[in-house]
């Protein structure tokens, strides 16, 4: 497998510089040699491998997210920020910090992630309203969506006094990562896995529930999972580090353009690219400005969203 | 008299109109026919300079078309092409009103008014003349542009598949309407047809293209012949007197 | 029935006159205590913001329908707005705040114009070669290019030196309470420009709303005019931005709302119908959220979230058009 060689080479040596790059120098051959300095060591354990775990987790997480969604939705161009579930999940967030400031970091993930699903469901709706013309509308309504979401959101953030708050969940950034304070991340990987447990199932159900229930399979209890994990993957990291616009749209996307389709052999793929993204995001972001950082949720935006430009500029070459 | 040399248009690779030579006399009832992707619409379109061509020349009385300055014309010349969807919500006589543009700059003056009423009757859009258009039939709609594109008053005429969408009636009257406007408005009119025996019963000339250039061109007598229709279509038929007209039978 | 269809228009216009006039008296003074030497000069001067940036929202928006063809692209969705920010940062990231600080205004101003409308051009010349797609491939391309502009001027804003960065806002998002006098004359001046000049073109206006082949065969000089309308709704979004920053989808309420409202196609009626009602919502919502909720800045939140809502119904409509 010289694809999977390649892409561990990668990935290894993003973890390796995500380790090394920061503010407090940190050198390889100290740390490999045991001769690092306590408070080297103390970087390494408290702040550098808990947020380059970290970044491994969600850019896992949302990868995986992404693809899962644009496999039940059937469009290439669906992901939680283009569908109105990241400003669902923020809402949520806002919310709780209204109505249960006190409540224990889980139970706003909990509650943020049912928001996430309603807004998830609302999206759904629309899109069945819709006259499905292109493959081009669900992106259109989901990101007005969003943006009918987010203005409410703004509003409310800003009568009570929150938008501080409001942009930590709306801009990814990692520098805030601690141990101790990720660990919710986890739960993404953990539901990214159960995702590539029931691949098959969720592409049987992408395909319709005319289909699916031809061959078995209960429509709606599948799809509600799927949307569920995205739903819970979302919020577990808007609520830990923000969000992260376009990812779980442009990883697939280049993962399918380079070898297909093929969910089963793909997948773990997409799950590494997504991972590669937010490091090399990441770490270009706290080189860019040295010393000061640039969030990733800005890295991100700016290169997600050109590349989104370059996959539509390429469909319209395509098509011409 | 419209006339072109060496027309020539090609997307990339495709060559769509390869060297087209074409005079169509002034006065009378010219229609094209031709297979599908002939580039008839194309040729239309090239001539009333809304497509630009890749090569050669087109004129019309002379004038260059894609030289001539593009109000000056719009009073020599009018196209209406198959597809006509409009955003905007316009009424009949608004419509009909816009075809003298040309003349008026969006001022209507009396002479204007006349003409668009004229335009109206002559297509007997009057009792629909406050509707608007997009809450017509397909048949009535077509009128309506009909009517805009007389009422420019131009010498010569040009239209892109009049009969798209029109059923066996409507057809015919808007035949009979287009031969009324060449020989009591003294207009010259260009069709693309595909049906060939409108052509036939209603044309002074047909033109007949296939593969991007023009293969004959006369009177029907000349172009309604079982061996030019079989170079043109591909398609063993007979051809047929009926009434005084050449007909084409070709459905066994 | 022609007379009929002729006054009903005339008749909503002065309605809408109205109405506008009516807002603007009651900005002016409602709740008002103290001098009026004192409040005269300062509400004026924010009710005088809100008139430019409403009439120019709803007039480059009516125009940039007419030409596209269509009803539901607006040029904030084009990413226009997000355009002129971005080439405002880079100018600064560039040059340094001495430098920006140097440049001569309307050299800049008439630079950004020139961009916008080649950038606007680009954007057109596919609506005109591909039908079949175009519109929603339009719509999404304008609609990401925007929010990549946004972030890249975000990440340019965090590359510069933060007192770099301050300059930069004053000079981005002068808001309805800080409004710069000097940038208000600017504005106001080049607002009446720019209407005059559409004035002027309201007849070929009528007649681009047919679509492209109907204007060329109608006579109208179909690429000059669109370059000429292209520039002014550039000059219309620059000045709307530079005022009070992105409003992404008012421009969208309102137009639709004037085609509504007036049973015309006609520009010389659609184009100041749009310009009023904008003027009173525009007014008559910060009248309700300042004097009536005691929120000042909240009025772009509450029209992006009213006119996102209208953008989706347009989007669920049968026919998109």
């Amino acid at each position: 497998m010289k694809p999977a060689l390649i892409a561990g080479a990668f990935l290894a040596s993003l973890f390796a510089l995500s380790l090394l790059v920061g503010v407090s120098p940190l050198s390889a051959v100290d740390v490999l040699t045991f001769r690092a300095d306590s408070n080297a060591v103390l970087v390494l354990v408290e702040s550098r491998l808990p947020r380059t775990l970290a970044l491994i987790l969600a850019g896992v997480g949302l990868a995986v997210a992404g693809l899962i969604m644009q496999i039940l939705v059937r469009n290439r161009f669906v992901e939680p920020s283009t569908a109105g579930t990241v400003e669902s999940a923020s809402l949520g967030m806002l919310v709780m910090a209204l109505f249960a400031p006190a409540a224990p970091v889980f139970a706003k993930t909990a509650a943020s992630t049912l928001f996430a699903l309603a807004g998830t469901a609302l999206f759904l709706r629309l899109l069945s309203m819709a006259p499905l013309r292109s493959p081009l509308t669900p992106p259109l309504i989901g990101l007005t969506l969003g943006g009918v979401i987010g203005s409410a959101t703004t509003f409310l953030a800003y009568r009570f006094d929150l938008l501080q708050s409001l942009s930590a969940w709306t801009t990814g950034d990692f520098s805030v990562v601690l141990r101790g304070r990720y660990e919710l991340l986890w739960l993404a990987l953990a539901l990214a896995v159960a995702g590539y447990a029931i691949a098959d199932r969720l592409t049987v159900a992408g395909l319709g529930d005319d289909v699916a229930t031809s061959l078995g399979l209960k429509h709606a209890h599948v799809m509600a999972g799927g949307l569920a994990i995205v739903a819970m993957i979302t919020a577990a990291t808007v609520s830990t580090i923000g969000s992260i616009p376009f990812l779980g749209l442009i990883v697939p996307n280049v993962v399918s353009l380079a070898m297909g389709d093929n969910l089963r052999r793909t997948l773990p793929f997409v799950a590494a690219f997504g991972a590669v993204f937010t490091l090399a995001c990441d770490v270009a972001g706290r080189l860019a400005n040295f010393p000061f950082e640039i969030p990733i949720g800005v890295v991100a935006g700016a290169l997600g969203s050109g590349l989104f430009l370059v996959l539509l500029l390429r469909r319209r070459a395509r098509n011409a | 008299m419209i006339e072109t040399s060496g027309v020539t248009k090609a997307y990339g690779d495709a060559v769509v109109l390869d060297g087209v030579d074409l005079k169509i006399p002034t006065g009378g009832l010219t229609s094209i026919i031709g297979p599908n992707g002939a580039g008839k619409s194309t040729l239309l379109s090239i001539i009333s300079r809304l497509t630009p061509m890749t090569s050669g020349s087109a004129w019309v009385d002379g004038l260059d078309v894609s030289r001539t300055p593009t109000d000056q014309l719009a009073r020599r010349l009018a196209i209406l092409r198959q597809e006509n969807h409009i955003a905007a919500r316009v009424t009949v006589r608004d419509l009909v009103s816009f075809g003298r543009y040309p003349h008026s700059r969006g001022r209507l003056t009396f002479e204007d008014r006349a003409h668009v009423d004229q335009a109206l009757r002559f297509l007997e859009l009057e009792p629909l003349a406050d509707r608007f258009i997009d809450e017509m039939s397909g048949g009535q709609r077509q009128r309506a542009y009909v009517a805009m594109v007389l009422a420019q008053d131009t010498d010569y005429v040009l239209l892109d598949e009049p009969l798209n969408n029109l059923d066996m009636k409507h057809s015919a009257a808007m035949m009979r309407l287009l031969r009324r406007a060449a020989d009591e408005l003294g207009r010259t009119v260009v069709v693309v047809l595909h049906d060939v025996n409108f052509a036939s019963c209603y044309s002074d000339c047909i033109v007949a293209m296939r593969d991007g250039r023009v293969r004959r061109s006369g009177p029907p007598e000349e172009i309604v012949q079982p061996e030019v229709i079989r170079e043109i279509y591909d398609l063993d038929v007979t051809v047929h007197e009926i009434e005084g007209h050449r007909t084409v039978f070709f459905y066994r | 029935m022609r007379d009929h269809t002729r006054t009903r228009p005339a008749a909503v216009l002065a309605v809408l006159a109205i109405a506008a006039i009516i807002s603007a008296l009651a900005y002016m003074t409602i709740g008002a205590r103290g001098p009026w030497s004192f409040i005269l000069p300062f509400r004026g001067a924010k009710l005088a913001a809100l008139v430019l940036v409403a009439t120019a929202v709803a007039v480059s928006t009516v125009t940039f329908q007419t030409i596209a063809n269509n009803r539901i692209l607006t040029p904030s969705l084009m990413g226009f707005d997000a355009l002129y920010a971005l080439i405002r940062t880079a100018t600064l990231f560039l040059l340094g705040a001495g430098g920006f600080a140097a440049l001569d205004p309307r050299l800049a101003f008439a630079v950004n114009v020139v961009l916008m409308t080649g950038f606007a051009s680009l954007l057109y010349r596919w609506l005109l070669t591909d039908r079949a797609e175009g519109l929603h491939l339009l719509l999404l391309v304008g609609v990401i290019a925007g929010v990549f502009f946004r972030s890249l001027s975000n990440f340019m804003h965090r590359l510069v030196d933060p007192t770099d960065f301050l300059v930069l806002q004053g000079s981005l998002f002068a808001n309805f309470n800080a409004v710069d006098g000097r940038l208000l004359a600017v504005s106001a001046v080049l607002v009446a420009g720019a209407g005059v000049a559409l004035w002027r073109l309201v007849p070929k206006l009528d007649v681009l709303a047919l679509g492209r082949d109907h204007a060329v065969n109608l006579g109208v000089d179909y690429r000059r005019t669109l370059t000429v309308a292209l520039g002014l709704v550039a000059i219309l979004v620059s000045v709307s931005t530079a005022l009070v920053g992105p409003v992404t989808f008012f421009g969208l309420l309102v137009a639709n709302l004037a085609y509504l409202a007036i049973p015309s196609h006609r520009h010389a009626m659609l184009l100041p119908a749009a310009a009023l009602l904008a003027i009173s919502m525009l007014v008559s919502g910060q009248i309700v959220l300042e004097r009536v909720f005691g929120l000042d800045a909240a009025l772009s939140m509450v029209i992006e979230f009213v006119g996102g809502v209208v953008f989706l119904v347009l989007l669920l409509r049968k026919t998109p058009r």
